[in-house]
């Protein structure tokens, strides 16, 4: 008998969902930065505006950044009408996003508790829930009692350092899973003709004055007339080559899984003051994320005294959480801007457009980045859902200050 | 975690320190005739490299002064020479 490969009794591997072509020379649009931004913005491109000759440029592995890296919450829940806006229309295309591309997502609207610890906690977030409604957004303000029916395991007992004296609850809010978002646009881009570069670091731009006319890669210069930047927490690196200074600031973002356990948190819970936010992954893992490392870093990795720190909140909250055991944990590099707000629109130079500044917020405005994104690349002018959310903004000093209702603390 | 580098207490846990952003932004020295791009520049726009970074730390826990430290921001490497010598308080 002849020795035993290893491994060789699995089953064939299956066909990919997408293939992995050779850079052309020219595309209409290249994208940098093959994460969930980049994909669904190439999505809409060729859905809403007919341009498929594009290319999805990706350093690594597609999906592999921030994409991999991720809590998966989804939320509209945000107090001005500029970012209730674009995360409403995102959480609107989230809902029908499973069957339009025709690939399991796990999208499921459990519902998120933001919790309120403190009295003027209670004050601002009874007020984001009538500025939700006002914007039809879905949002109730419970009492402890009703937050400890939504969530029986959370505790609710007035002898906490901080008691929870109530919540925001939007039942319309939930987690999908963030691999399946990807590979489903993936499927859908590879079979409308785009094309999916990975291993392919863009290192600078190629320009005529101030119009940018293509890209430099590892893997050779690739002209277009559209280059669109959705690179998150690099943002700055690539935008360091033009010259072109951008208001963001990259630091650790760390988050963590813990065992696989049987069905415990039946919803979302966030709290900005303690600060954790924790759903439980359709495997079983509790998933918690907290706020970024204060300093800035692009090494994918924080301190551990920032988990410590969210462990401690979510024990005091989730009692029942002190007999888990850590699994792994992980960090990623996000983008932070001074008002909390997102940068998405036009730059000083012509064919280059900016996508970043989402900071620890970018999976659940997904879809919603796609859409708009799409139109502003396609019309070289900003859909009206992200007209607020230009670079102008810094000067003119009309920000768009989510700080108080973006549910972190960052 | 990181051992920051206090030039008057010594190296120390990163936990007892406060994290001030880019060091040496100068305040415009004549406010009045500033532009708006250039407030939005001193106000919003600071240097985000991925390498060496030139940065601001307090020792908030310990003797509670400002100081100047070099840190590559891949590595989380701290050269602590350059702290020690260009290390000052800040006056404003």
């Amino acid at each position: 008998m002849p020795p035993r490969t290893p491994g060789a009794e699995l089953p064939e591997h299956p066909d990919w969902l997408w293939h992995s072509p050779e850079p052309k020379s020219s595309y209409d649009a290249v994208i940098v930065g093959g994460g969930g931004h980049g994909l669904a913005t190439a999505y809409y491109l060729a859905k809403n505006h007919g341009i498929t000759n594009i290319a999805v440029l990706e350093r690594g592995w597609l999906a592999g950044g921030n994409m991999a890296r991720n809590t998966t919450i989804i939320r509209s829940n945000y107090l001005w009408d500029e970012s209730a806006g674009l995360y409403e229309h995102a959480l609107k295309l989230w809902e029908g996003l499973a069957d339009e591309l025709d690939y399991p997502l796990l999208f499921s609207q459990r519902g998120v508790l933001n919790l309120a610890h403190s009295l003027q906690e209670v004050r601002d977030s009874v007020r984001r829930v009538n500025a939700n409604r006002l914007n039809g957004v879905d949002a109730e303000w419970l009492d402890p009692d009703q937050v400890a029916e939504i969530c029986p395991i959370l505790n609710t007992s007035p002898d906490l350092r901080y008691p929870v004296l109530g919540a925001t609850w939007q039942p319309r809010a939930g987690i999908a899973k963030h691999d399946h978002v990807a590979w489903g646009f993936a499927r859908a881009l590879d079979r409308m003709g785009v094309d999916l570069i990975q291993g392919c670091e863009v290192t600078g731009f190629e320009r005529v004055g101030d119009r940018v006319v293509g890209v430099e890669t590892t893997r050779g210069p690739i002209r277009t007339g559209k280059v669109a930047l959705a690179a998150a927490g690099h943002t700055s690196v690539l935008a360091d080559t033009l010259g072109l200074r951008l208001p963001i600031q990259s630091h650790p973002l760390q988050a963590l899984v813990s065992e696989l356990l049987e069905p415990v948190h039946p919803t979302v819970v966030m709290s900005n003051s303690v600060h954790v936010y924790v759903s439980q992954a359709h495997k079983g893992e509790l998933v918690l994320g907290a706020g970024i490392d204060a300093h800035n870093s692009y090494s994918q990795r924080g301190a551990f005294h920032t988990i410590e720190r969210e462990m401690t909140a979510a024990v005091e909250l989730f009692p029942m959480f002190a007999r888990a055991h850590v699994l792994r944990t992980w960090g990623g590099v996000v983008d932070v801007t001074p008002d909390a707000s997102a940068i998405m629109g036009l730059t000083p130079f012509e064919g280059l457009y900016v996508n970043c500044g989402w900071g620890t917020g970018g999976f659940k405005s997904t879809p919603g980045v796609g859409w708009c994104y799409a139109h502003t690349i396609a019309h070289d002018e900003p859909h009206p859902l992200n007209a607020a959310f230009s670079l102008e903004r810094f000067t003119t000093g009309a920000l768009v200050d989510e700080h108080g209702a973006a549910g972190v603390a960052h | 975690m990181m051992l920051i580098p206090c030039p008057w207490c010594g190296p120390r846990n990163e936990i007892e320190f406060h994290y001030g952003g880019q060091a040496e932004v100068r305040y415009p020295v004549d406010p009045q005739a500033v532009s708006d791009e250039d407030w939005a520049r001193f106000l919003f726009f600071r240097d985000n490299p991925k390498g060496m970074f030139t940065e601001r730390w307090s020792h908030a826990a310990g003797c509670r002064r400002w100081f100047t430290v070099r840190r590559d921001t891949v590595t989380n490497e701290i050269h602590p020479d350059d702290g020690a010598s260009n290390a000052r308080t800040v006056t404003r």
